[in-house]
């Protein structure tokens, strides 16, 4: 088994006085794509904000390339090589598409991703460069957010439901892209609803349900009533 | 004649407005900050100006090489060290700390330099003046217009044109994606703030050339400064400087018809232009 790039250990996560995670053990290895999924509430986005540095954790809960990044604030972990695709898009609307790209880059790490490489990627970004991200279409929008997280040429990228509020169309086209984005040697971790689409790419799969992991496995050999236990807890 | 002069007069009246209110425009923008301090920081740049003016000899313009320097810093430590934890979902508290920054810098000023005006000494520059096609325009009104229109230039192309200004308005969108894209909002706000103080310095010092100054005065500068912001639109830094310039002919033309009515007028044009367009002329953010 190669060396993990994140270990996530018994992470709590609190809103307040609500819990959202209880316990979560997780481990990416070094090079694979992970699939979470769960239904809405299951802390999936939760889990994202807390790797990502978002949220704060407790001592020693999240250790990236043998590192507690537990305690650092999302900027100094962006640094490290972990970037993200928020769910929603989220592109800053005051910045041009190029902008968005370019501001990517703002964590200065060397690596085979450039703008010329996204626009090679997403040719329809190249053409609408200097307009106004919030000007383009919800694909579009989720094209500029997929090449702002690759921009950081991040060693684990994490997908937040990049499939929600799109047409399906437009989400097999982002799905067909994402072997060539994540082929590098980067580890991708994937958040979806959609179960199937994040099976077919992943090769480990866990289930969360109520902030707790209700599942872990081989993507190719869950079966469909334990995914269907793990996610909605029938037993 | 007369009329086109008092226009006129009021245009360049309008640049020293609009410097008192770019660095509060920027700001407001970056950070959705309200510096009720902001007049008293102009003042605490004028005495700063008096103290280096006096010990040294120097012009009063050349000390903005140790002013603006210095407000700059001021800026920086008075953000990461104090303004930073007044921010969050709530207006208030920023209110609130800047308004007791206000009161401090006020009695801080009187305890030091006492409640006597004062003034920058700048020589020839003070009264020299040129003709015009029969207007005479005094030498330093037309340098404070061009410098504000420089710093306005100057502001505007860093926000559009430099990494500086792509994650000034990175972190005014959404500060979590921001952090998220490796840029610590904590240092962005405080640069900002240095920026914004180095402004307040310019307008500080031509203040204190043009006239004289006490602790007591910085209120009414802010007053002037966030009608220039309003009158302009919230955001855009060019309607900053049109704010300015409107709040500047309305007090001149005002004191023209009386000299009573000079402050007044321009209270009743801002209060007209709130009324009519309650965003400003120019807005950028949607209220």
């Amino acid at each position: 088994m190669p060396e993990p790039i994140l270990q996530i250990q018994a992470l709590d996560a609190h809103y307040g006085d609500f819990q959202a995670l209880y316990g979560v053990d997780m481990e990416v290895s070094e090079g694979e794509v992970l699939a979470i999924i769960g239904s809405n509430g299951a802390g999936k986005t939760t889990l994202m904000r807390s790797i990502t540095g978002l949220l704060s954790n407790g001592p020693s809960q999240i250790k990236y390339r043998s590192e507690d990044i537990s305690g650092l604030r999302a900027d100094e972990v962006a640094m490290r090589g972990l970037a993200m695709v928020p769910e929603g898009r989220q592109l800053f609307p005051s910045l041009s598409v190029r902008e968005n790209l370019m501001i990517g880059a703002q964590v200065g790490r060397k690596g085979p991703w450039t703008l010329d490489e996204v626009y090679k990627l997403f040719p329809i970004l190249d053409e609408r460069k200097d307009q106004q991200s919030t000007s383009l279409s919800g694909g579009q929008q989720q094209m500029v957010a997929i090449g702002r997280a690759l921009m950081a040429n991040p060693d684990l990228i994490l997908f937040d439901e990049i499939s929600l509020g799109l047409a399906p169309i437009i989400i097999k086209d982002i799905y067909d892209a994402l072997p060539g984005i994540i082929g590098e040697g980067m580890s991708a971790i994937i958040v979806e609803q959609d179960i199937s689409k994040a099976l077919s790419v992943s090769s480990r799969v866990y289930c969360l349900q109520e902030g707790r992991v209700s599942l872990e496995g081989a993507s190719d050999t869950v079966s469909r009533e334990d995914i269907s236990r793990a996610y909605f807890g029938i037993e | 004649m007369d009329w086109l002069n008092a226009v006129v007069q009021g245009t360049l009246l309008g640049g020293l407005y609009a410097l008192f209110a770019a660095g509060l425009s920027l700001i407001f923008g970056v950070m959705r900050l309200v510096n009720i301090g902001h007049g008293d920081l102009i003042v605490l740049a004028a005495y700063l100006g008096l103290t280096v003016t006096t010990a040294t000899g120097m012009h009063p313009l050349f000390a903005l090489i140790v002013v603006v320097p210095t407000m700059a810093v001021i800026g920086y430590v008075l953000q990461r060290g104090l303004l930073n934890q007044t921010l969050g979902d709530d207006l208030l508290p920023p209110l609130l700390v800047t308004f007791g920054l206000s009161v401090i810098l006020q009695n801080g000023l009187l305890e030091i330099y006492s409640a006597d005006p004062q003034k920058l000494e700048a020589g020839a520059l003070e009264t020299a003046s040129f003709a015009v096609g029969g207007l005479n325009l005094g030498v330093l009104p037309v340098l404070t217009f061009a410098v504000a229109v420089a710093v306005i230039w100057g502001l505007q192309w860093t926000f559009y044109h430099t990494a500086l200004g792509r994650a000034f308005r990175a972190v005014s969108d959404n500060q979590d994606i921001a952090q998220l894209m490796g840029l610590n909002r904590r240092h962005i706000f405080g640069v900002a703030m240095a920026l914004a103080l180095g402004v307040t310095a310019i307008a500080g010092i031509l203040l204190g050339i043009r006239t004289s100054f006490d602790p007591s005065i910085g209120g009414g500068r802010l007053i002037f400064g966030f009608e220039a912001v309003i009158i302009g639109g919230l955001g855009n830094l060019w309607g900053t400087l049109a704010g300015g310039v409107i709040l500047g002919v309305a007090q001149t033309v005002g004191a023209k018809i009386d000299p009573g009515w000079q402050v007044l007028s321009g209270h009743i044009a801002f209060l007209i232009i709130l009324a009519i367009r309650p965003n400003g002329l120019f807005p950028r953010i949607s209220a």
